[in-house]
């Protein structure tokens, strides 16, 4: 357990000190600001939008975070070849793994907590105060936590057997197909095929669905999410991270380092 | 007792059975490979086979400062990857202290500098260390004293708190042995340690190898310097092309190679040059002088006889000892000479 820590802690470390990093938290600020200036300008519907472009600002630019960093979390290591010096040493493979991964998801929560402050502190100053109600937003940035999280054992999974660039690219299209998972399966029900619909069926379960974690309208509009939703989406995302990260692990025992 | 002994590919193997009394032998050598073989899989479809390793057969003493030496490409690097499980063997197994190298607590005794060491460079070495003894699960207290301790030894306690990106080759060298040292190892592994480093560096590094000998450390080191080699090393294995061409100890290998003498003559005539090259192994004109290296003894005095006869002036004439350099060229040669001869029978 203290390797995966060290691991984590130095992954952490490596992320804050990357320039990039910074410039992703500036950007998610003007956004911000933005959002400010656009909902002052929007009479009636300011909350709204200002909702609206915050979450979705936290959840773009956690995106691209989780994607930087997480694509580089193996496939650069042994690009640079900082893994030999790593491996040489008593940490087994799978320590590394989640060592790595544990010290991405420490980044993402700083980033999204900063960036999720730097929003209410927005939305004080819109609003002049901040009300209990406001709190319920939360829930929205909690699960694109959750989506950061499986977006990053994707990234993770795509970089033990890929290269940094290629890693990228699958993870990215991973997650916009994951979007629309829900309407994959749908089509094939619609189509009256059932072998399209048993396809569709198969990829809606393998794929990654991440259209229920993206509840960002409906808490702008103040609409109440239900605990079960919460519940649901916690165990789906711990699941398919489990999956993620053993199979990583799995390919990750075998692989050399030439 | 001194017993030399070819192996079945002609390879010569000089052991001396009385180890000498700086080594501590005990009943359990530090490295063992036996049979160790790796092949590649390579080109587009992976469908070739290039062997990297055949059948390697080592045993290194606890104690003892033993060097690997070859040309590039020769499977030096490669025989350290697999004794680290950064690859895994085709065929073989080796031991490390005994243990078989799956085992997770072997690491925890050996240390690993790695050829070309890349290491996070947003890191300084100090805190290089700290993360290092981190993974070997140093205590707080233990880990400053030895953090402290080996940036002493390395030179670099003034730049303790410098990124390692801005350090030179050099400077990253001598943070790469701190780091193999964290644990305080029993065995050490270096791979090229001295490749890329300015003469200064490469005299700083010996001077920490023969410190490691001093301690009584197993150091188990690759190089293609053979220089340091012959400074550092008490036994040295030659590799070329993934083969055995030679083990032994430094100073009996070298007594295996026939010496040769050395005749200077000034201003020969012209006409004893032909007469004296059958005798002579190599002949060069350097202006008014020739340089000839005699081997065979009885050859002596026969090229002395000549020149003496044509009234050739003689400079001078020495012993000359072979080299580690001369030897490592013979058995890269005779090993070359031997694939072709075997390429062209098959061919024929």
């Amino acid at each position: 357990m203290g390797r995966i820590v060290t691991i984590a802690l130095g992954a952490f470390k490596e992320s804050v000190r990357e320039r990039v990093l910074y410039n992703l938290i500036v950007f998610a600020f003007l956004m911000i600001g933005a959002a400010i200036l656009l909902g002052s300008i929007s009479v009636g519907v300011e909350q709204i939008i200002l909702v609206n472009l915050g979450l979705g600002a936290i959840s773009v630019f956690g995106l691209l975070i989780a994607i930087f960093i997480g694509i580089g979390l193996v496939s650069k290591e042994i690009e640079r070849r900082t893994i030999y010096n790593i491996l040489s040493k008593p940490v087994t493979r799978a320590e590394f793994i989640l060592g790595k991964y544990a010290g991405l998801l420490l980044t993402l929560f700083v980033n999204t907590a900063i960036m999720t402050a730097g929003f209410y502190v927005a939305l004080a100053i819109q609003e002049k105060g901040l009300a209990l109600h406001d709190f319920s937003l939360l829930i929205a940035v909690y699960f694109i936590l959750l989506q950061l999280a499986m977006v990053v054992g994707v990234a993770i999974f795509f970089s033990c057997i890929s290269t940094s660039i290629l890693s990228a690219v699958f993870t990215f299209c991973l997650f916009v197909i994951g979007n629309f998972s829900g309407d994959i399966r749908w089509f094939g029900q619609e189509s009256g095929s059932p072998a399209l619909e048993k396809m569709t069926a198969v990829l809606y379960y393998l794929l990654p669905n991440f259209g229920d974690f993206n509840v960002i309208d409906q808490v702008a509009h103040g609409v109440r999410i239900p605990g079960l939703l919460i519940t649901a989406n916690t165990c789906y995302a711990l699941l398919y991270i489990a999956v993620l990260l053993s199979g990583a692990v799995l390919i990750f025992e075998e692989r050399e380092f030439r | 007792m001194l017993s030399i002994s070819r192996g079945a590919s002609g390879e010569i193997f000089a052991e001396n059975r009385e180890r000498p009394s700086e080594v501590q032998t005990t009943a359990m050598p530090a490295i063992e490979i036996k049979g160790l073989t790796k092949d590649y899989r390579v080109g587009f479809w992976k469908t070739r086979i290039k062997r990297a390793l055949n059948s390697l057969n080592l045993q290194v003493e606890s104690g003892e400062v033993f060097g690997l030496l070859g040309p590039n490409g020769a499977g030096k690097t490669t025989t350290l990857k697999i004794l680290f499980r950064l690859v895994f063997p085709t065929s073989g197994t080796a031991r490390i202290l005994g243990k078989e190298l799956n085992d997770p607590t072997l690491h925890q005794r050996v240390g690993y500098l790695p050829e070309h060491p890349y290491f996070y460079d947003h890191l300084s070495p100090e805190e290089l260390l700290y993360y290092t003894g981190r993974l070997f699960g140093l205590g707080k207290d233990d880990l400053r004293r030895r953090v402290d301790q080996l940036l002493e030894r390395v030179g670099l306690t003034e730049s303790r708190h410098v990124a390692l990106w801005r350090f030179s080759k050099g400077m990253v060298q001598r943070a790469g042995i701190a780091q193999a040292l964290i644990n305080d190892p029993e065995v050490v592994f270096l791979d090229e340690p001295m490749s890329g480093l300015d003469p200064l560096g490469r005299r700083e590094v010996r001077d920490l190898v023969l410190q490691l000998r001093e301690e009584k450390k197993t150091v188990f080191f690759s190089t293609h310097i053979l220089s340091d080699a012959e400074t550092l090393c008490d036994r040295v294995a030659i590799l070329n092309r993934g083969q055995l061409q030679g083990c032994g100890e430094l100073r009996q290998i070298l007594s295996l190679g026939a010496s040769t003498t050395e005749l200077i003559l000034e201003t020969p005539p012209s006409g004893i040059l032909e007469e004296l090259r059958p005798l002579v192994v190599s002949m060069v004109r350097t202006g008014d002088r020739v340089r000839l290296q005699i081997r065979e003894e009885e050859n002596i005095e026969k090229v002395l006889a000549v020149a003496l006869r044509a009234k050739a002036k003689v400079i001078s004439m020495n012993p000359v000892k072979m080299s580690l350099e001369d030897y490592f060229l013979s058995q890269v040669s005779s090993a070359e000479e031997k694939q072709a001869a075997t390429a062209g029978a098959q061919g024929g």
